[in-house]
């Protein structure tokens, strides 16, 4: 099973996670977890998601995230899990 | 499970501190397109190159995407030239025709450079190298993507001086070709002792005769990252010191690890090896100087730099070999002087001049790379350098290298700007006693006494 990572990082507000939420529902990605911490005053946000019912490719996801996180003023990303388990596994 | 704080970590060195990969250089072996004929052997050339290599850029952006890390170059390499061409081409203006072919192809599919404009003459050279040399200039001139590359001697082997004596005027030659432009052509040819044939690095990467018929290799980088890790332990003793900068080394190195084998994959071209190499950039927070002078120099070029980057590049291996399964090319830290704000900077301030970047060559990878120097610098007085630089190889049995660019129209003091990776530089004094006896000479220097280890 393929894991992505989606990462959200900015100034708290209301509504973030839901919003990020609600688009991932609709798109048929499953969140397996969820994380989040404040890093000197800035809202973090961790989720792994598992998209191998989504419709849409990873690429029109990122793209959707991108814009969804403008919106909201927050950066979002969205990256195969392999880069995080490569650098921080051996 | 994957834990927040390393996601954090990971994006962290991404966003704020410059990790990049920064090449995927798809290694292309020429030696079937050999022919007798010049147009047919242009024509193979073309159809080979844009045939294997068609997929790299949008496969490279896919990866970039998919796994949110920026790859910031993507490139190819090929059998070196002379060889390739030692049938067909009569005359250098044969070479140059293939120069053009190369450029063509490299355009056609949309890769930043192309390396492998070389000849390989450690010994001696055939007529074939010698004309391979002579149409550097012309060829260097004339295109936009191709880089070209000299290994005029080896360990095994000793220093082919006739080689050395004939670039001092190819560079000169190459420089005033390209005046126009601060004498550009000179930032891609590099002269090489010990030259490794998986290079994936420009401006002296080929595709050595012992690699197979296509092959990448990934060239690593992340200066800025390191810098970052050593500013956390100031203070500290040198234990502690060593071993951030190698834990440092291998997560940097398994980016590019993970890289290379997608890359392999997606391409379906075997995988040859991660080069370990820091790479700086001009971008302000990814230089090696800037390492070095978080290591507690006020600047580089002061009393123990040497050691400073003899640690670094040391750690940097130690940390980065176990991340990969195969390590090559010239792996080691890069100590270019326009493509690193620390340097340049260095150099202004009046702390570092040639003679001790010749010492820091000794225990670093690559060479004197991307120093301006004055423009009426005799051709002898280049080749003295280079002589000395391939010594210091030679005899240590590792990669050097020489990339000068003699700036046609300035002196000590002016700047030369060359754009983009290349940056710009302050031109550099060079020692004006003459050298023109030693190197006028002609032959080879013999190999070294530790050679002979059969």
């Amino acid at each position: 099973m393929k894991k992505y990572i989606i990462t959200v990082v900015g100034k708290d507000s209301v509504g973030i996670i839901a919003r990020v939420c609600t688009y991932l529902s609709e798109n048929h990605a499953n969140i397996l977890d969820i994380a989040q911490t404040i890093v000197s005053g800035y809202f973090n946000m961790m989720m792994i998601v598992d998209p191998e019912k989504c419709e849409k490719s990873i690429e029109a996801m990122a793209d959707d995230l991108d814009r969804i996180g403008e919106e909201i003023g927050v950066r979002i990303h969205l990256q195969h899990e392999d880069i995080f388990n490569m650098m921080h596994r051996i | 499970m994957i834990q927040i704080s390393e996601v954090l970590e990971t994006n962290h060195m991404i966003e704020k501190e410059n990790l990049d990969v920064r090449t995927i250089t798809v290694g292309i072996s020429l030696l079937d397109c050999m022919d007798a004929d010049l147009s047919v052997l242009r024509e193979k050339i073309y159809r080979k190159i844009t045939r294997v290599a068609k997929d790299l850029v949008p496969v490279g952006e896919s990866i970039e995407r998919d796994f949110g890390i920026p790859i910031v170059n993507k490139r190819i390499s090929v059998t070196p030239i002379s060889l390739v061409g030692s049938g067909a081409c009569r005359c250098p203006e044969d070479y140059v025709s293939i120069a053009r072919t190369l450029d063509e192809a490299a355009k056609a599919v949309g890769v930043n450079f192309l390396g492998g404009y070389s000849a390989l003459v450690s010994k001696g050279m055939t007529e074939a190298d010698r004309n391979l040399i002579l149409s550097i200039p012309e060829a260097l001139s004339q295109t936009e993507f191709v880089c070209s590359s000299v290994n005029v001697g080896s360990t095994k082997t000793g220093i082919d001086m006739n080689a050395v004596r004939l670039l001092g005027d190819i560079i000169h030659r190459t420089a005033e070709l390209t005046a126009d432009r601060d004498s550009l052509g000179c930032a891609k040819l590099v002269v090489f002792c010990n030259a490794p044939d998986d290079n994936p690095f420009m401006a002296g990467a080929f595709h050595g005769v012992t690699e197979g018929d296509a092959v990448i290799h990934v060239g690593v980088s992340g200066p800025g990252v390191v810098k970052n890790a050593v500013d956390q332990c100031r203070g500290s003793d040198f234990e502690v010191l060593c071993e951030t900068v190698k834990k440092t080394a291998f997560k940097i190195t398994r980016v590019g690890q993970l890289v290379a084998k997608e890359a392999s994959r997606r391409l379906q071209i075997p995988f040859g090896i991660i080069d370990l190499s820091l790479a700086p950039t001009p971008a302000v927070g990814d230089s090696i100087a800037e390492i070095l002078e978080s290591m507690g120099l006020e600047c580089t070029g002061a009393p123990g730099t040497t050691a400073a980057l003899a640690l670094l590049n040391d750690q940097v291996k130690k940390g980065g070999v176990m991340a990969s399964s195969y390590v090559g090319g010239l792996s080691g830290a890069f100590i270019p002087i326009s493509e690193d704000q620390g340097m340049i900077h260095a150099v202004n301030a009046g702390a570092l001049t040639i003679e001790k970047l010749e010492a820091m060559t000794c225990v670093c990878s690559v060479g004197l790379d991307m120093i301006a120097i004055p423009g009426d610098t005799p051709a002898t007085t280049i080749s003295g350098i280079i002589a000395d630089e391939m010594a210091i190889g030679m005899v240590n049995a590792k990669t050097t290298a020489v990339r000068l660019i003699p700036v046609i129209g300035k002196g000590v003091g002016e700047v030369v700007e060359f754009g983009g990776l290349l940056g710009y530089a302050p031109v550099m004094p060079v020692n004006t006693f003459d050298c023109s006896s030693f190197v006028n000479r002609g032959g080879r220097i013999p190999a070294p006494i530790h050679s002979f280890k059969n």
